[in-house]
């Protein structure tokens, strides 16, 4: 099911180094493609630094017609207003805590079953492979009313674990295909030459194996992390306690007294805040999603 | 020991090994969907006092006759055809400039992958505020090129809240479709285009016949990953109208969300979500037998 065989890190070396030189013949590239770079940074920037300023405006330039560009005034209150009026800080908190512990389980339970796969011939690996790539297609809402049943029958409603489970469970495919493939590529020797050795299987994999397997488990982790930290049909279905929401549903539950009172500088800080952890792992981390996710759709 | 019993514990341990996942795994896909066949069989709704009451096919013939759900359908086909096509021309065009040298290249790429990895809801409602009726930037932007008057009420008319949302998920999921396309631009060898110019070839006769049918493949598997997403739209869309105004931009999605959640009507609802997946799983044959078939002919292609 591969079409393209070749190590991630020859991938993300290529997407690294500057490949080729301007190709000679078409030399309206050297003005267009600057252009056209600078025209996809506006384009990929500008809704979130609109709603950067939008949130550092005073209301009166907020409902400002014709709309404030330049504003003169700045003001901290909707982020103020979010932890103080709001239980902000605890959402944040929700998030971080739901996120990292569905990435860390996904990658316990991911990492072995992918090892198994890459290494061991297991029958009935053909079948398990095909179900894990079908599964990675299917829409959440196609999922969400038989577990709200699940939550339901083991008394998880308003329980962490009721999107913990859920958001593991929906990131095991990718992480069993992207680390399945990171361990097809792992020298076979050096496993063969740890049991010439005298290690059992165990040690051979906690000692050998996993020390060299923690660029792809950062890789994969990072992918869970962002699902993670996106989702909203479970978050908005099972959690209704407003202390345990999390970021997505809370924000986009923020809303006035009344109808004609819509809080845009509060939501606009609240879209800056639930945006930022993420902007930061993009930018630290970006050619890890890169490959991450290259490898994880290519294996399809 | 013989290699027999070796063998063997390598399959033990290697079931211990994928045992856990698995299980998780049919909890939560295969359970609920195996559950949903079963309950679209019963009537269990507020008539029934949520007890399940089989009904046989009743529910699928509400459905042959529910205008709401073939609307929703409607709004789900044009929503995802709309989407997905757009972002495969967007996200081939970035592809095609990031796969160019020039200064600044590592910094930009960063940014095109930036709107995907953020929270749909979040997004949702910055393109709302942009959207937004008085204060909006795109009626002011439009005010001040003088094309129109007062503001457009851009998320309370049918056709245009369809196209606002169809706009925000272009922007947040074109850098998907661009990064796939871009790792696949990096696999073709160069000699290639240079071979090909060197013949008298054109750019666009390069791209035609060179870059389009090489990169075929990551262009199916990037429609097809984004066909299912878009097909199973609901946060963007719950956030920006709602499904509003009027039902107009409600997806299937949502539909069955409020079947479920508004109306109680839980047998209704598996029935929708039983005519989606399998819907979707038709999509996915489509697609796989295009993708095998390409597959060979590439292959034909290299050993010849």
């Amino acid at each position: 099911m591969t079409t393209i065989d070749r190590p991630l890190d020859a991938q993300a070396d290529e997407i690294a180094v500057a490949k080729q030189p301007p190709k000679p013949g078409f030399s309206w590239q050297r003005l267009g493609v600057p252009i056209a770079a600078f025209l996809i940074a506006v384009f990929c920037l500008a809704p979130i630094l609109w709603q950067l300023l939008t949130s550092i405006k005073v209301n009166a330039d907020i409902s400002a017609v014709p709309t404030v560009y330049f504003p003169t005034r700045f003001t901290l209150n909707h982020y103020t207003e979010l932890f103080t009026r709001r239980p902000f800080l605890q959402y944040v908190l929700n998030s971080f805590l739901v996120s990292i512990l569905s990435t860390l389980l996904a990658l316990g339970l991911g990492a072995p079953a992918a090892y198994a796969l890459a290494r061991m011939r297991i029958p009935g690996e053909k079948a398990v492979l095909a179900g894990v790539l079908i599964v990675t297609l299917f829409p959440y809402i196609l999922l969400f009313l038989g577990l709200l049943e699940v939550v339901r029958a083991l008394g998880l409603g308003n329980n962490y674990l009721a999107l913990i489970i859920p958001y593991t469970a929906i990131n095991l495919p990718l992480t069993i295909l992207v680390m399945r493939s990171f361990f097809q590529q792992l020298p076979r020797d050096l496993e063969d030459a740890a049991k010439v050795d005298g290690f059992n299987t165990w040690q051979m994999l906690t000692q050998i194996v996993l020390p060299m397997t923690l660029p792809a488990l950062v890789t994969t982790g990072i992918l869970t992390f962002i699902s993670a930290w996106n989702e909203f049909i479970f978050a908005l279905t099972f959690i209704t306690r407003e202390d345990m929401k999390t970021i997505p549903v809370a924000a986009a539950q923020l809303g006035g007294a009344s109808i004609f009172e819509i809080p845009y500088g509060p939501i606009a800080a609240a879209t800056v805040l639930g945006t930022l952890p993420l902007v930061i792992l993009v930018l630290l981390f970006q050619r890890k999603i890169v490959q991450g996710l290259t490898a994880g759709a290519v294996k399809g | 020991m013989t290699t027999d019993a070796i063998r063997q514990r390598e399959q033990r341990t290697g079931w211990i090994l994928v045992t856990p996942a698995l299980l998780l795994l049919l909890l939560v896909f295969a359970y609920p969907i195996g559950r949903a066949f079963w309950e679209s069989f019963f009537t269990k709704n507020l008539g029934s006092e949520l007890q399940p009451v089989f009904s046989g096919v009743e529910n699928y013939t509400r459905m042959a006759f529910d205008g709401r759900f073939w609307g929703s359908l409607r709004n789900t086909t044009i929503f995802t055809v709309a989407s997905v096509v757009l972002e495969l021309l967007i996200g081939m065009g970035i592809a095609l400039v990031l796969n160019q040298a020039f200064r600044g290249r590592g910094a930009i790429r960063t940014i095109a992958i930036l709107p995907w990895a953020l929270p749909t809801a979040l997004i949702a409602l910055a393109w709302t505020w942009i959207f937004n009726d008085q204060y909006g930037v795109v009626n002011d932007i439009l005010r001040r090129l003088g094309l129109i008057e007062t503001g457009i009420n851009w998320l309370g008319e049918p056709t245009l809240a369809m196209i606002a949302v169809i706009i925000a998920d272009v922007w947040k999921t074109t850098p998907f479709i661009s990064i796939l396309l871009l790792a696949g631009l990096q696999s073709i060898s160069n000699d290639l285009y240079e071979a090909h110019a060197l013949d008298g070839a054109t750019a666009w006769q390069s791209f035609r016949q060179i870059t389009l049918p090489l990169l075929m493949p990551q262009i199916l598997i990037a429609g097809l990953f984004r066909f299912a997403q878009a097909f199973g739209i609901f946060d963007l869309i719950a956030v920006m109208t709602g499904g509003g105004p009027g039902g107009a931009t409600e997806t299937v999605s949502l539909y069955v969300y409020s079947t479920v959640m508004r109306y109680l009507d839980f047998g209704y609802g598996a029935a929708l979500v039983v005519v989606t997946f399998l819907l979707l799983v038709l999509a996915v044959a489509i697609a796989n037998f295009l993708l095998s078939k390409l597959r060979a002919r590439a292959a034909g292609v290299e050993s010849r």
